[in-house]
């Protein structure tokens, strides 16, 4: 970059930064450094006495029983995992099968409209499966009451809306393969089943990875809508995954200390997320 | 392809179909629903054809809304569609001039405002929501449009866009341009934006999309009904007992909340694929 030409302006490039940095201030550093400080007090929700606790808010995630933070996390886990995985092989079988880009539009779907579409399938008064399954199949849909159908129906609900996004990377993916691997491969004997695993598969390797991440991220982070629409955290606290947590803990149980110090794990988590996907791409580039 | 025999032919045809199924069913129920009175809805099992009322529904759920929810889908739709375009051409503008601001120009502080920017990227409104409520709350903000959009604006996924962008154009344009006589904002505005329209437009259709799509940040600052945006609608019609609720108003509402961005999304395929697949790099 140092042979390129530059322009020479001694304050029109602060002026033309300003917005995004005045922005970027307010709205992200000022919040997230607030946040951090915050964890480390305890308030009384009316905004009264704040006393300076240290670490307590921390430990008191792991130690108080009624946090359930372990849980939560074990929630998360599961919850994120699961989505990846159906999400990811329902969205690579298509693009193997179908290499059309009709099925791009769920993407546009807002994941608490996913939520919503789910949630009318299955509600257990008025939902088509959830009647479908009790009248035909004998099976009792509630997931209201029942913590494991719950945590179905997030699931689907997820990896529903999440399918169309990696269907579009995959598809791309896919389309960088070369042909003429694929065809010497079959001209060896090689049958479609033996090419996909031993060719394709490996090939795709950067977006299988690439993929992961942004899934486990999706399942992570944005999933809120759904589960705040769908099963609100319960039954009891079966579907309450790390960031309906906060939420809940701050918003609805007003513990500012404990939400802040939940938001600063998050945080410590998105940037090892970030990290290894930054690491992953720089490699890539050299690859 | 590789494959000549029949079955392997037809069978990625039929999968398609099974996808499409699979994606299209649950909003066809949908609209299965909006087409029926509440009472047919009830009455499980619910019909799955289309019934009688389209008309009714749609009319009241944009011109009245739900019982007890205070609004109407238009005026939701209206505030939806206020922060959507807020977020994306708020977004898309200081991005631009801070990429140029970065990649064209050498200033003291360009690597720090280059970090400060790139940090945002890791960190998701989720993940600092309290924080950010209470400073826009102090602000004086909640119940307002700049509210709803201000905090969205952060992330800097277009900046990394543009600045990618800018990067690929020849220094030489610049120069000749400087040479010519123009001055660098002559130069943005006559050369480097037409440049960019491409760029410009794929980062439209996924911010647009995301901020049609906001549900937890509205979800905390809008607690007058007039600003609402449309999710926030569906979630408090639905937040009654079951027997309670419209389904067929708040049916008809989530169809409508979904056709905005989806439309975008088929209307600009090319620029939106273009634009998803290029974040990566």
């Amino acid at each position: 970059m140092t042979q390129q030409y530059e322009f020479k302006a001694k304050w029109l490039p602060y002026l033309l930064v300003l917005p995004q940095m005045v922005i970027v201030f307010v709205f992200f550093f000022w919040p997230s450094l607030q946040g951090v400080w915050q964890s480390f007090f305890l308030q009384d929700p009316f905004g009264g006495r704040v006393i300076f606790v240290g670490l307590e808010n921390y430990t008191r995630l792991f130690t108080e029983p009624s946090y359930a933070y372990g849980e939560s996390f074990r929630i998360s886990i599961a919850f994120a995992a699961a989505v990846a995985m159906l999400s990811m092989v329902v969205a690579l079988f298509l693009a193997t099968q179908a290499n059309k880009t009709m099925m791009i539009w769920p993407y546009a779907v807002a994941t608490m409209v996913a939520g919503v579409l789910w949630l009318f399938l299955f509600n257990p008064n008025v939902g088509v499966i959830a009647w479908a399954m009790k009248h035909k199949l004998g099976i009792e849909w509630n997931h209201l009451l029942d913590s494991n159908q719950a945590f179905l129906l997030v699931t689907l609900a997820a990896s529903w809306k999440q399918i169309s996004y990696n269907f579009v990377f995959f598809l791309a993916g896919l389309q960088s393969v070369p042909n003429d691997l694929v065809e010497a491969a079959a001209i060896d004997g090689a049958g479609p089943t033996r090419r996909f695993w031993t060719i394709i598969f490996p090939l795709l390797s950067p977006t299988t990875f690439y993929l992961l991440v942004m899934n486990l991220v999706y399942g992570f982070f944005e999933t809120f809508p759904i589960i705040h629409q769908v099963t609100a955290g319960g039954p009891g606290k079966a579907t309450s995954i790390l960031v309906y947590k906060v939420w809940r803990d701050g918003v609805v149980n007003l513990d500012l200390g404990g939400s802040s110090a939940q938001s600063v794990i998050l945080m410590i988590m998105v940037i090892g997320l970030t990290v290894i996907q930054f690491r992953f791409i720089e490699r890539r580039v050299h690859y | 392809m590789t494959e000549h025999n029949t079955v392997q032919r037809v069978l990625p045809h039929v999968f398609l179909i099974v996808a499409m199924v699979i994606l299209l069913f649950p909003i066809w129920i949908v609209f299965i629903a909006s087409t029926h009175t509440n009472a047919e809805i009830l009455s499980a099992p619910m019909p799955l054809a289309p019934g009688s009322h389209f008309l009714e529904n749609y009319s009241r759920a944009i011109l009245e809304g739900n019982k007890n929810l205070g609004t109407s889908a238009l005026t939701m739709l209206k505030n939806s569609l206020i922060m959507a375009l807020g977020i994306s051409i708020g977004k898309i503008v200081i991005s631009l001039l801070a990429a140029f601001a970065i990649v064209f120009f050498n200033f003291k502080l360009r690597k720090f405002c280059f970090w400060a920017i790139f940090i945002t990227l890791m960190l998701p409104v989720e993940v600092r929501i309290m924080p950010t409520y209470k400073v826009v709350s102090d602000l004086g903000l909640l119940n307002t449009y700049a509210g709803l959009i201000l905090p969205m604006v952060v992330s800097a996924t277009a900046v990394f866009l543009f600045r990618q962008f800018f990067m690929t154009v020849p220094r030489e344009i610049a120069e000749a341009s400087q040479i010519d006589g123009a001055s660098p904002m002559q130069f943005f505005w006559r050369i480097l934006l037409p440049m960019t329209r491409t760029p410009i437009s794929a980062m439209f259709v996924i911010q647009f999309i995301y901020g049609w799509n906001q549900y937890l940040w509205p979800l905390l600052i809008t607690t007058k009904q007039e600003y609402y945006t449309i999710l926030i609608g569906i979630n408090r019609m639905l937040s009654g007992a079951d027997v309670l609720v419209e389904w067929q108003i708040v049916m008809a509402t989530t169809l409508l909340a979904l056709l905005p961005p989806a439309l975008v999304v088929v209307v600009m395929q090319k620029q939106f694929i273009a634009g998803m697949t290029d974040r990566e790099k």
